[in-house]
Formats: C-alpha cells, structure tokens, sequence
C-alpha cells in the first residue's frame, strides 16, 4: 500500500460524522459513510486522535489515542483519509515516541511536565538539517526499496533513503550532495508521463507488514552477553522470543540487558502499558553506556516507544504496530533490528479492554477471539529476509517479548498463544528471584529452537567441545533436580560420593555461570570468547574432580578448594584481571591431584 | 451554557449504584452529575456512558432513597475537581473532600482534575534519593528511594498499620532538611484503623503537615472510587506545586478494587479473574503512577499503599496487578508474626526496584548491594534448609547446613525484628548483617568482594567448618 501524502488534501468537500455515544476510549459516531477500516479519524471538537474499528452502514466505532472525558455527542468526526500511519525518515534514532508516534520531549516542551489532551508535534523534525549524499543518477531505473541516497543519522548509523514500497520510475533529476531537511524534495521520478517527487520522509500505516522479497531462515545467534541465554538458550538473529514470568522476576532487566548488549545494529524498545521510571531510567542510563561493538553510546542505536500504564490504553493497543514499523523500516535499510516488547501481556489486555467495550463475544478469559492471531500476525513481522530492491541485501527483525502472566500461570491465554508462535522460551521463576538468583530463567523449563543454529556457530567461530559442554550442563542440571526429589523423600546421607560431586557440580553451574548480576560493571555483559572460557574451566576441573573423586578425594575437600570461589569470581572479574584469574583456575585444577594425600 | 437547560428530573432506571437518564442532550462524558433527591439531599455522580440521548450515571453516595419520578439531576459540564490550597495541612476531609474537622470550606489557592493527566515520561527524573525508615529489613534489604511506589502486602489481621505509621514517623533522607507532607487516603477502613493513624500522627507530631481523606467502613462504597484520587490531586499539588515531599498513604486498596468490582458488576460487564473488571490493571495504575518524581521541580510523591491480601494469597488479582505496576513490595508474613516478630517482613518475595540507584558508596555504603546479595542468597539457603529439616530432622546435615540454619533463626531475631519505636541508621542495619554474616564461613560469601570482606568479616578466620 502507498499512501499518497496529497490525498489528505482532498479537494472534494469535506464531510464530517457525528459523535452519538462515549464509553471510555471507545466512541460511536455516525454520519460516516464512505470511511474506510482502520481510517484516522479527529474526534471532538479537541481534535483528539481515533482509529475506525468497525464500520456499520453509516456507523463508525472508533478507538480512540487521548482521554475521551469532556467528549459531548454532537460533537464532530473529522476524517483525514489516511490509515494510522508512522512517519518513517532521519530523526527516528534517539527519540521518545508514544505509542501513536508523538515525540515525548517535543510535547514536554509544549505542553509541560503533564501530557495534555489534543498535544499533538509532527513525529520528525522539519527543521534539522542531514547531510544527504546521492548514491544514484539521474537516468538510472530505480524501484521500491533502492536506495536514493544515505544521511547520517546522530554519527552511529548511515540511514539510507530508499524509494518507498509501490514507487518507481527512472531518477530524472536528484540534488547533489549537500544539506536538506527531511521535507526538501530530492529525488524526482519519472514513470511514464508522471513525475514524483521524493523527500527523505514516507509514511506507512503501521498495520500493515512492510514487503519483502523473501523470507529466509535464521541461520546465525544474536549474541546477548547474557550466559545463561547464549550458552543454553540462544536467540537467533530474526528469531522470536518470549519471556513469560510474575511480576518482579525480572522481565524488563533481561529486555534491558538485551537492549544494551544484543548484537543487533538498531534497538526498538517498547514499554508497553509498563512503568513511567522504566522509562526515565532508560532516558538516563543508555546514553552513557557504550556500544563494546561500535563505541557509540547505546541510545545512538535506539528508538525508544513509552506508553506507560497511565497512559491512554488504545495507543498502548496501537504502540506494538508503532514499534515494529519502525522497525521494518530500518531492516529495510539492510539492519539487523532488535525489537523488544514490555509487556505484550498489557496490549492484550489492552485490546481485551477495548473489545469489551465493544460488547464483542469474549473468548477465554474476557480476551477477544482474535487474541491469538494478533499475536501471530505481530511475530510472523519478525525473521530474517532479504529485501526488496536490487541491491539483494539483506536484513533481520529479532523479536523480544515479555509476558506478564497472571498470578505467574504460564497456562493463561497470553502465555499459551505466545508460545505457540515464538521459537525461544525464557521462562522466569518466582522462586528463584526470590533467592536472588538472575537472571530468574529456569533451565528446567525454558527451550531455544535456535540451539542447532548457535552450537555450529560456536563451534566453528568460537571454539570446540561447545556442545559437548552444553550437553552436559543440562544433564548435571536435571539430574540435580531428580537428586534433590530423592533427598527430599530419604534424607542427603545415603548420597554417594558420585552424587554429591554432582551436586557441586550443578551447584558451581548455578551460582558461578548461569547466575550473572546485571548491575556489576563487568558481569552484566560476557562475550562470547569469554563464557567460552569459563565453561572450558569449569568442566576441566569437573574432570580432575572425577578422577579425584576415584582416587578418594572427598567432594568436601573439594568444595573448600579455593577454585569454587575462584569461579565464582569469574564473571565480575574485569579484562585486566581476568587472565590472572584464568591461570590462577588452571593451577587450581592441576594441584586437584595433589589433594588426594591430604585424605 | 444555560444552567437550567441542564437539570433534568427523572431518572429512567437506577440499578446498584448506577442510573439511567434519559431524554438527556450534550451531556459529556465523564461530567459529574448533581443528584438532588426529593428531600433536599444532593449526591454527586459521574457520566459513565454518554449517548446523544442519555446518560449512565455511578453515583458515589449510593443510590439508595432515590426514586424515579422526583429525582433531580443536574450535570456541571466538567469532571470532577478539587480545591486546593497549602492550608489543607492539618486538616480532614471525607471522603468527597468535605470537611469534617468542624473547620470551613477550603479557599482555593487552585481547582484541578482529580484524574489529573499522565506524567509525561520524558518528564520523569528516576528516583535516586534512599529513604532511611529506621527498618532493617526494609533499609538492608529493600530501601525505599524517594518518588517510589512501595506497596505494603498484608493480610487480615497483621501489623500493616503499625509498620506503615512507622515508616511515617521515621522516615528520613540523611544530611537533608526539607519540607515534607503526608497524604492519608482511607478507603473502608474501620473507625478504630483510623484511629490509630490520627493518633500516631498526632503523637509524632506529624499530624499538622498531613491531609486526611477518610472513607471509612460505614461510608458508601462507592465513594472510594475518587477517595485516592482526591489524596493524589493534593499530593500532586503539594509536592509539584509547593516542593514538598510528600508520603501519601493509600489503605486499604482492597476495599477500593471491591468497589470497581461492584459498578462494573451493575453494567454487567464481562468479568475477568475473580470477577473484577478486565480494566482493573489501567484503573490501579491511574493511581499507582501518579507517584515519583519531575525533572526540574523541588518535591516528590512517595507512595506506601496498603492491601490486605484475601486469604493471604499472593496471586489474588489486587496484589498481582499491584505488584505488576509498582516498584516492588513489602510482603508481611502470618508465620513470622506468630512467631512475635516485628515488623513479620517476608523478606524473599520482597522486593525494592528503584533500590539498586539509591544504595552505594555516597548514598549508603559501598557494601550494600553486595551484603543485600548475599543476605538474601544466605537466607534463602537457610529457609530451605528449615523445610527440609521440618520433614526428616537434623540428621544428616553437614556442620555447613547447621551454620545456614543458625544464621536463619539469627536474620529473624536479630535483623528482622526489632522495636515499633526503634529506629536504626543504615550503619547500624549494616553492623547487624555483619554479625550475621560472620556466623557463616568466609569462603561463603561468594557474592561480596574480598576488600568488604576485609574490612566488615568478623567470624573465625579460615572459614573452617565447626560443628555447632
Ligand atoms: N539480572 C539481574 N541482576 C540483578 N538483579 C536483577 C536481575 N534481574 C532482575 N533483577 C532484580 O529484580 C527486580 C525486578 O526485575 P524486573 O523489574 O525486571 O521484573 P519484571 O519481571 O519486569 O516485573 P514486572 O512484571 O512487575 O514489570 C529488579 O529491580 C532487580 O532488582
Ligand atoms: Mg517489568
């Protein structure tokens, strides 16, 4: 779909409909024959900003962006012909965006520290100028999705001007380079007879999945820094996740950590229906960390969409679509884009809210019957592809979601519909949180489908014996569990030797590698090459501890050994000590040997 | 607009605490509606639902005595607002924001909204400042920050009260003198509840910088409905307004989802969980969010609601959406309580999100987040072990386990419990923990750094295993 920026200048008259009822957010009018589904609509005498939901003869229902409280009947609908659409262009990077894509700090600074109903600023900036640089000639054929020319947006990324979705023609003309502002025209084209003129900025109704031109396999991780999710869980670039726990599991810390150190080239970040200081604490915290790929800082990477809970509960329905646009847009650059969505759980309820209005039939638990192929329609816009237009390139959407179950029942609707989409499951855990365990992911439950994918990717680029080391972690982990049931029915002292081994074991897994701290300056990120490292220590040593154990050795012994707190010290450690810290294991491990005269 | 134009008499149909009135034209929705009954009495109401015809009123006085005929209604052409002014300190008001302490009408300094509008996020500066409330396990293990939202999980029955004018009393930002404020917004709490506070306030001599808003058991349900958001409106004004610091407490949240329960169940609205509304998340963050701190202003909003948890279950929909919107929470426990303890705090599932920016070197001590880690990893051990011994008895524990279990029974005597009149320094919170912790091994801690080890262990040196 293109959408034709004229046509909102309609010179057919224009006819207004009525309001006839207020519920809450949702608003009856009529008088709207003509209106198309989904249309953008301004309601009331405030101009506030609505979206057709269902159409009925001359009826509309609109959902409506603002707080409805003061709306009369009577009041005038006023069409703007054009589907709830973002603005995509330079000036994306950086900034705050409500769920309907109105920049926060823009309103802020018109209407204070409260968000006034009707405020309404254009999404990107008119007036900053980009240096633009043409990367066409006039003469050459171009078509959707080519790339016209780049800017550079806030110094971290090149951001390409591409000829939008459904265009094309032959450039008869294109400025050189120089400064422009994102309404200058810069390209015109010439299809057939008729010319069109582009600027850096197009719009797209954010419902609508942006085109590619095929969609590919995941075939690489998207790195996170976090142990517990590369090592044994891995997200794939293009993949899709969720992350489903009670409240204060840790949710949002593992969104964030994510959108800290994913190696993804742009970061969207939705707080959806979530907490006004999440949100501040983001503004504050990411400009001043760095990129460890780029050195730029975090924020000059990210899109920030805050629609908190106080915020009007239809823009929180529409902030997903927002988000994910947005999102498309810079894929369609050729980016490797992470999208992460707090919470998914409260746009369901969102639209449940909305539905219920309605008085539509519910489905389970008051959701709506569609509850589930929203959710799906929201993922599939997810994935690796390659793109339109002829440069063949390439680019992904990896998709984070959390999950806000009630009462922490992962067998609620929102829970059981996500995971039947999404390819990795972190599942959060009440208890561990409670122990101060975090990530709260339990290994138990949680799954990745992308474990193929990572394991020949370590393998091949980071060293050998990855998932052989893997294998075994997860047996020692479920054996613990099984071990524990029986020393919860016969008492720990009829344990072997072999068994209480493996309880150290599991117990140094635990609390030396899957536990990570996000608010330790070197522990809230491991590379790679890193966890790579402690796993081969930790299992060399599991080694030793074995032949030890043989030649009588007590698993005793072995717990006071210097190197279980010497692993444990492993993730904090920075790069200067690290290495010393390494060696100091390797000795440790060598001198296991010896403990066998002390017996 | 022509004042008379919009009284209407006779309402078509009252069900619950709603009604119906119809024949009605240009009414806005979300106006409050004066319900002026047949014997002089007049209730206020809000529009729930407008059509070009008729209006759905939620009266929040109740409708009993209302009739159908006589009944006249007339609409004010604007939400509902709230005077304000400085001079509320001291004062009380029920429920509706009317005086009941024989003192006047306020003169308003400023008439607002009492659903106030949205925080801008960009506006918000993250809460930094720890609040020391003289409690161990809420300054050791949970610190509060100025601007949070701390919510109290109790049940029926336990010393929320006691804790939270506690907290009232003691609270304070080291090395700072500023002008603070109490908001008190009761919600169907009992006259003797109500009471207390009063009289707690009074006695510490709080009670002229406080602002009461009292809907108490007998007053109409309904009502509480705009209780807390009269207490938020002035809250907002005195700290955004006037640069307080304002503490609102909000009890009992319960009472108030009870009656949103109760409308929504008169509009015959599909039920969610437990058949409150499906909007009960957004409704409680209306409330919940209006709490914390703006860029630029002097004051901030600290808020300490109270709920009372339903057969002390955790997942009943009012604590799980609470806990799902504020920042963290202080759960009491039945079990430490029988066991005389107080403040009975249930340390694990507690939780202070906003701690982790208040706490450290220069705001309380560089060793805190650390000795939080490794208290909670400690204790968390500690109660497990109590589970299992409870099945099959000591034998078999290693001298390890019997040192978990002695510095579990310690953390609850020592460290938990402690006077309702006893307020510790976060160094003397810190000087306990260290005791406790030296109980244990010090090859135990893996999760504090060898130089706080250094300079704060005090146990056997070598960490060697003894039996007890
Ligand atoms: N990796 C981690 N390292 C250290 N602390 C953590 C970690 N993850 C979570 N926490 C702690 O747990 C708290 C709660 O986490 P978080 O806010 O992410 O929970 P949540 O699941 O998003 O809850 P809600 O659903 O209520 O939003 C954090 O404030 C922090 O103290
Ligand atoms: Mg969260």
């Amino acid at each position: 779909m293109v959408i034709d920026e004229k046509r909102d200048v309609m010179d057919t008259e224009i006819r207004n409909g009525t309001i006839i009822r207020v519920t809450g957010p949702v608003v009856e009018a009529d008088n709207m024959s003509g209106c198309r589904m989904y249309e953008s609509v301004k309601v009331g005498n405030a101009g506030l900003i609505g979206e057709i939901i269902i159409l009925e003869g001359d009826r509309a229902t609109i959902q409506v962006y603002e707080e409805t409280t003061g709306l009369v009947p009577g009041e005038p609908v006023v069409r703007t012909y054009l589907p709830l659409s973002v603005e995509l262009g330079p000036g994306l990077i950086g900034t705050m965006y409500d769920g309907i894509q109105r920049p926060l700090e823009e309103i802020l600074k018109q209407s204070g520290d409260m968000i006034e109903r009707g405020s309404s600023a254009p999404a990107l900036n008119r007036t900053k100028k980009y240096k633009f640089r043409p990367l066409v000639k006039p003469g050459e054929k171009v078509g959707p999705g080519d790339r016209l020319g780049c800017v550079r947006e806030l110094v971290a990324i090149i951001h390409y001007i591409l000829v939008p979705p459904g265009v094309s023609g032959t450039v008869e003309s294109i400025v050189g380079e120089g400064e422009y502002t994102i309404t200058d025209s810069i390209a015109v084209l010439l299809s057939g007879s008729e010319k069109k003129s582009l600027t850096m900025v197009q719009r797209w109704p954010v419902r609508e999945p942006r085109p590619v031109q095929e969609r590919l396999d995941p075939i690489e991780p998207l790195l996170t820094g976090q142990r517990i999710i590369d090592t044994l869980f891995p997200l794939a670039r293009g993949g899709t996740a969720a992350i489903p726990g009670p409240f204060g599991s840790g949710k949002t810390v593992v969104q964030q950590q994510l959108a800290k150190w994913v190696n993804a080239d742009i970061i969207i970040y939705i707080g959806c229906g979530e907490r006004g200081n999440e949100m501040a604490d983001v503004l504050e915290e990411f400009p001043t960390l760095k990129d460890p790929r780029t050195g730029y800082t975090l924020s000059s990477r990210m899109v920030l969409i805050a629609n908190t809970s106080n915020m009007p509960v239809a823009a929180r329905e529409a902030s997903v679509y927002t988000g994910i646009t947005i999102a498309e847009y810079y894929r369609d650059m050729g980016y490797h884009v992470a999208l992460m969505a707090d919470s998914t759980s409260r746009w369901a309820e969102a639209m449940r809210e909305i539905s219920g209005r309605l008085e539509e039939m519910p489905g389970e638990e008051g959701y709506p019957a569609y509850l589930s192929s929203r959710l799906a329609d929201f993922y599939e816009r997810a994935g690796r592809v390659s793109l339109i237009g002829s440069g063949r390139h390439e680019g992904s959407i990896s998709v984070i979601g959390a999950v806000s179950p009630p009462g922490g029942d992962f067998s609620e609707p929102v829970t059981q519909n996500t995971l039947r989409i999404v390819k990795v499951f972190w599942a959060l855990d009440a208890d561990l949180a409670y122990q101060r365990h975090f990530p709260a992911i339990n290994w138990l439950m949680s799954y990745s489908l992308y474990s193929g994918i990572a394991g020949s990717w370590w393998e091949n680029y980071v060293g050998p014996g990855f998932i052989q080391i893997k294998q075994e972690m997860m047996e020692i982990l479920q054996r613990e569990n099984e071990l524990e049931e029986i020393i919860r029915l016969v008492g720990p002292e009829t344990l072997p030797e072999s068994d209480r081994l493996l309880l150290l074991k599991a117990e140094i897994i635990r609390e030396s590698y899957l536990m990570q701290y996000a608010f330790d300056e070197f522990d809230t990120f491991t590379g790679p090459k890193k966890q790579y490292h402690m796993l081969t220590s930790i299992f060399s040593f599991f080694k030793r501890a074995e032949t030890a154990i043989e030649t009588g050795v007590t698993v005793a012994q072995l717990r006071e050994h210097p190197i279980v707190e010497r692993f444990a010290r492993m993730g904090s450690a920075s790069p200067e000590e690290e290495e010393s810290l390494f060696e100091a294991i390797d000795k440790d491990i060598k001198s296991i040997r010896e403990l066998k005269g002390m017996v | 607009m022509d004042i008379s134009s919009r009284i209407y008499t006779g309402v078509s149909k009252v069900v619950g605490p709603l009604m119906v009135i119809d024949g009605v034209e240009g009414i806005g929705y979300g106006e409050i509606a004066e319900i002026m009954l047949p014997g002089g009495e007049t209730r206020i109401g809000q529009v729930l639902e407008t059509t070009t015809t008729r209006a759905l009123v939620q009266v929040f006085r109740g409708t009993r005595d209302l009739d159908t005929e006589l009944t006249k209604v007339r609409f004010r052409g604007e939400p509902m607002k709230i005077s304000l002014s400085s001079d509320m300190l001291g004062r009380t008001f029920d429920g509706s924001a009317q005086p009941v302490d024989g003192g006047g009408l306020v003169i308003p300094e400023s008439i607002r909204d009492i659903y106030g509008s949205p925080i801008n996020p960009a506006a918000r500066e993250h809460p930094r400042n720890s609040i020391q409330t003289g409690i161990s396990s809420i300054d050791g293990m949970n610190t509060l920050v100025r601007g949070q939202k701390l919510p109290i999980f109790s049940g029926a029955g336990l010393p929320h009260n006691l804790l939270a004018s506690q907290i009232a009393r003691q609270a304070k930002v080291t090395g700072q003198k500023e002008k603070f404020a109490v908001v008190f917004a009761a919600m169907g709490i009992t006259y003797e509840e109500s009471a207390f506070f009063i009289r707690e306030f009074e006695e510490s001599g709080a009670l002229e910088r406080t602002v009461l808003f009292l809907n108490l058991a007998d007053d109409p349900a309904i009502e509480r409905i705009i209780t807390p958001r009269l207490a938020l409106t002035t809250a907002e004004y005195l700290a955004f307004d006037k640069g307080m610091h304002v503490l609102v407490i909000l009890t009992d949240l319960t009472n108030y989802c009870e009656s949103l329960r109760e409308i929504a169940a008169a509009r015959e609205e599909v039920p969610g969980r437990r058949g409150y509304p499906g909007y009960i998340y957004t409704d409680l963050a209306s409330l919940y969010e209006r709490a914390g701190r703006i860029r630029g202003r002097e004051g901030s909003i600290t808020q300490i609601p109270i709920l009372t948890m339903p057969d002390d279950d955790i997942t009943h929909p009012v604590p799980d959406l609470t806990g799902y919107i504020t920042e963290g929470q202080i759960v009491l426990s039945r079990e430490l309580h029988r066991k005389g303890i107080y403040p009975p705090v249930d340390i694990l599932p507690c939780l202070s999100r906003l701690m982790q920016g208040g706490i450290g070197q220069g705001r309380t001590r560089a060793d805190h987040a650390e000795v939080k880690n490794q208290l909670y990893s400690a204790y968390a051990r500690g109660v497990r072990l109590k589970s299992l011994v409870a099945v099959m008895g000591e034998e078999g524990l290693t001298p390890l386990d019997t040192m978990y279990l002695r510095f579990c029974d310690r953390y609850e005597t020592d460290f938990i419990n402690q006077a309702s009149y006893e307020d510790r320094s976060f160094e003397d919170t810190f000087s306990i923990a260290w005791d406790l912790l030296s109980l244990l091994p010090r090859s135990e801690l893996k999760r504090i750094s060898q130089e706080y080890i250094d300079l704060y262990y005090h146990g056997e040196e070598g960490g060697v295993c003894k039996g007890p």
